[in-house]
């Protein structure tokens, strides 16, 4: 079994991920790059699971996407708010919390 | 075959009952009864003193039952045998070695002071109920009226000398909160202090007794008794058994003496007892007819076999105690009539009669001595209850004679009879009951060999005689002065009646207003929870006198059969019988000529003696005719030279004192009361405090103070270098340094906190990759 290509796969994908977090102005685009790290980490688990024959992995998978949809959830929610309020979405505005 | 059936005659035990058993719980009601005063009293409808008036009666009730019963019991001994006490205790503490106990010492002695003293409280408490009536401290009063009586009963019923202090101090203490009860004055509360100080000298005395008691008699009394050397009954035997040394036991008796000197009033500590007046009335009827100073001479009767053989009594010619007796009744008999206050009067008539106790109990006569508390106290507690009744109602609560009383005969008829009646029996006139103790007193004094003694005691008679007249014609006969005259300017009286007297014993009622509108219809008779009580003194002070009538013969004599423990040497088996209680058979020891007891003259051979020996004079008319000729013949010259010095109707008389310069001399000296206060506290108080507070300040100036100096100095110049260079270098240092290095590390880490949301996810994310490296580098 091509375990490495999997794992690459993984690291590519958490890559594109952290990227997004760290460079996009976006808060949608951001919350769409956690769910890519989120299904990086997924396929990790998957691949390690099925590796070790185990059925261990695929559990915390499925934990991680309920996780995830309720993640999701309330982000979509935060940014409805902010926009509500700020007329705005981009991050780089919302630096209340400088100190 | 024949002594065994008379000894077991004799073994017929002796009665007891439920109330003699008990006996220990007359002192706890009022205790109990005083707690609950002081906690719930306010909130008692009648403020607390239906408590006090329902404890004493019930004490009343206790005592006289154990009375009756006290009675059955020497009714079932026989006529020779020791009616033993009825004597319970237990144990109170144990430390190191010393087993304190607390107990009843239940004997004809005791019974009858617990009579006296829970009856003439009960009337007292029913007195006061009217007399302090709307006062500002009534709760108060009452509690510690209350206390007070529970203190002595307690001290009468101890069966150990740690008790006995106990209710000793508490009747000391109370006396103090009694008699400053209005201590706004000045003078009540100096008063109140110059009572508690001067009795406290004579404590020191007490103490230093029953130490050396109980180190004297502590193991003979273990050995024989199984009892502990604090012990009443214990230190009576030892005194009898001719084991302790005569100087001991000496001393002893000197030490405990001094102690009767100070709460008894006795010369030269009587000075406090004039000045308790300053109290309210009932306080003083309560303190000089059944407690407090009769605690000295029921110390002395209690104790009566280490005083006995102490000071040598049977000796006869003179002793400290019939010494000091003597010197009371002439000087304290001579004071008082220079008194105008009448409750002064009866003051220093107190002393005088407390000097005939001393005087009969050291002489060996100790029943008459006994019977004379007894009869002294109804006649002694009316007399004060009526100079009281008088200030109430008809003298605007001023007690000067000369000053705000006279004619009040037919205003006040009740209080003019009972006075009558008391004062009669004061001076002792046949029948009266003082007559039955007074005289038996100077009788027997004379009788054991003490003739300079029975002489003084005839002249204090005579002098009795005379003072009470003068107080009687001054207050209640000729004209009728000041307030008792029902002037309307009595307030004014009242005012300059303070300011003339710096001592002015007169009691102020908060309630003073309402009395003032109330006299304004001038003087009047008191109402009936003041008449009753001095009704049923009077009829007791009239009839008290016959439980021992000796002149009627034998069968009269039912104190001696009851109250004086006979003197019969005895052979005890202690049994235990349960916890805290021993159960004691005594057995005459059968001998010949029995009439005659070694008990007080020589060693007892086989058995215990607890009392001595003591004669009585056979009664004989003529002395009795020669003292009371005495009597009546005081009466009558003191009626005189009062009716013709205060109407001023001879010249001769009226300023005599001013005139002749030595009667004006003598004058002067007993109205300073012979200078003794002068002496005390000009003197003796400066001689002695005055250096001691010069050598005080001396010392505290240049040594405490050079020394505080040195220290001080030393100190400063240590600190100083300590604050230099420990407190400012190394402690502010650290403190300053770190907060500096915090202060610039936050400076630094501050632009971190951008508040944008893309730097800290990428630090965070650098953070997890340098975690990262770090797992990867450690794993590998």
């Amino acid at each position: 079994m091509f375990v490495n290509q999997f794992l690459l796969l993984g690291a590519i994908l958490f890559c594109i991920g952290v990227y997004g977090v760290v460079a996009r102005k976006n808060a949608v685009l951001m919350l769409m790059s956690i769910e890519i790290i989120l299904n990086s980490v997924n396929i990790n688990l998957l691949t390690f699971a099925l590796r070790n024959g185990s059925t261990d992995g695929h559990v915390f998978a499925l934990y991680i996407i309920a996780v995830a949809a309720a993640e999701v959830g309330v982000g979509l929610g935060l940014v409805l708010l902010v926009y509500r309020n700020k007329k705005t979405i981009s991050i780089d505005d919302l630096s209340e919390m400088r100190g | 075959m024949n002594l065994l059936a008379s000894e077991s005659e004799v073994l017929a035990p002796l009665a007891s009952g439920w109330f003699l058993e008990h006996a220990w719980l007359i002192p706890v009601i009022p205790a109990i009864a005083f707690a609950l005063i002081i906690l719930i009293g306010k909130r008692l409808p009648m403020k607390g003193s239906e408590l006090g008036v329902l404890s004493m009666l019930s004490s009343l009730v206790f005592a006289l039952g154990a009375g009756y019963q006290w009675i059955q019991r020497t009714n079932s001994a026989t006529e020779e045998q020791f009616v033993a006490p009825v004597i319970k205790s237990w144990s109170w503490w144990r430390s190191g070695g010393f087993d304190f106990g607390i107990g009843q010492h239940i004997d004809g002695l005791s019974i009858l002071v617990l009579i006296v003293v829970a009856f003439i409280s009960t009337l007292v408490q029913i007195y006061s109920l009217e007399y302090l009536r709307g006062d500002r401290r009534y709760t108060h009063f009452f509690a510690a009226l209350t206390l007070f009586s529970g203190g002595m009963l307690a001290m009468v019923l101890a069966d150990n000398m740690i008790l006995f202090l106990l209710g000793w101090e508490i009747m000391g203490l109370c006396s103090f909160m009694l008699i400053g009860h209005w201590w706004e004055e000045d003078a009540n509360s100096r008063a109140a202090l110059k009572a508690f100080f001067t009795v406290r000298i004579g404590d020191v005395g007490l103490l230093v007794g029953i130490s050396m008691l109980y180190f004297a008699a502590n193991d003979w009394t273990q050995e024989n008794l199984e009892l502990s050397g604090f012990s009443i009954r214990g230190i009576s035997a030892w005194a009898l058994s001719g084991e302790p040394n005569s100087t001991v036991i000496m001393i002893a008796a000197v030490a405990l003496f001094i102690a009767c000197i100070g709460k008894s009033g006795q010369f030269p500590l009587h000075t406090w007892l004039p000045d308790a007046m300053a109290g309210p009335t009932p306080v003083s009827s309560l303190l000089h007819s059944s407690t407090m100073v009769v605690a000295g001479v029921y110390l002395v009767a209690r104790l009566y076999p280490v005083f006995y053989v102490g000071l040598d009594i049977p000796g006869g010619g003179g002793n400290l105690i019939v010494i000091i007796g003597g010197i009371t009744i002439v000087i304290s008999a001579a004071l008082a009539f220079v008194q105008n206050d009448i409750k002064r009067v009866l003051a220093y008539s107190t002393v005088s009669q407390l000097g005939y106790m001393m005087l009969g109990l050291g002489a060996g006569a100790w029943l008459p001595a006994v019977f004379h508390i007894f009869t002294h106290a109804f006649f002694k507690a009316c007399l004060f209850l009526g100079a009281g009744s008088i200030s109430h109602s008809a003298s605007h609560h001023s007690f000067d004679m000369k000053r705000d009383m006279g004619g009040l005969r037919k205003v006040m008829p009740l209080t003019f009879t009972t006075w009558i009646i008391s004062t009669l029996a004061l001076c002792g006139v046949f029948p009266f009951s003082g007559f039955f103790s007074k005289d038996e007193i100077i009788d027997n004094v004379g009788y054991n060999g003490y003739n300079l003694f029975m002489i003084i005691g005839l002249v204090g008679a005579f002098m009795t005689a005379a003072y009470m007249t003068r107080a009687t014609y001054l207050t209640f006969f000729g004209e009728p002065r000041g307030a008792s005259a029902g002037h309307a300017d009595h307030g004014d009286t009242h005012d300059t009646h303070d300011s003339h007297n710096s001592h002015a014993s007169h009691d102020a009622h908060s309630s003073h207003n309402a009395h003032d509108v109330e006299q304004s219809h001038g003087p009047h008779e008191s109402g009936l929870l003041i008449t009753v009580p001095l009704m049923i003194l009077s009829v007791l002070a009239f009839s008290s006198g016959f439980l021992n009538a000796t002149p009627f013969g034998e069968s009269w004599e039912r104190m001696k059969l009851w109250v004086e423990p006979r003197s019969v040497e005895v052979v005890e088996e202690t049994h235990s019988g349960g916890p805290g209680e021993s159960l004691i058979i005594t057995l005459p020891i059968a001998k010949e000529g029995q009439s005659k007891s070694v008990c007080g003259s020589a060693q007892p051979e086989t058995g215990i003696c607890y009392a001595p020996q003591l004669n009585h004079a056979p009664f004989k008319w003529l002395k009795a005719m020669m003292s009371m000729a005495i009597v009546f013949l005081g009466i009558a010259i003191s009626w005189i030279l009062s009716t013709l010095l205060f109407t001023k109707s001879d010249p001769r008389l009226v300023g005599l004192t001013q005139r002749v310069k030595i009667l004006g001399l003598g004058h002067k000296l007993l109205v300073n009361k012979y200078y003794l206060d002068v002496l005390y506290e000009k003197v003796i108080v400066r001689s002695i405090a005055y250096p001691v507070a010069r050598a005080a300040y001396w010392f505290n100036q240049n040594i405490l103070d050079g020394l505080l100096h040195g220290l001080a100095n030393s100190t400063r110049r240590i600190s100083g270098w300590v604050y230099k260079n420990v407190d400012q270098l190394v402690v502010d240092g650290t403190v300053n340094n770190s907060a500096t290095l915090t202060k610039s590390l936050g400076t630094a880490a501050q632009p971190t906190q951008s508040g944008k949301l893309s730097q800290y996810a990428a630090l965070l994310f650098s953070a997890a990759a340098v975690a990262a490296l770090v797992l990867v580098i450690i794993n590998t």
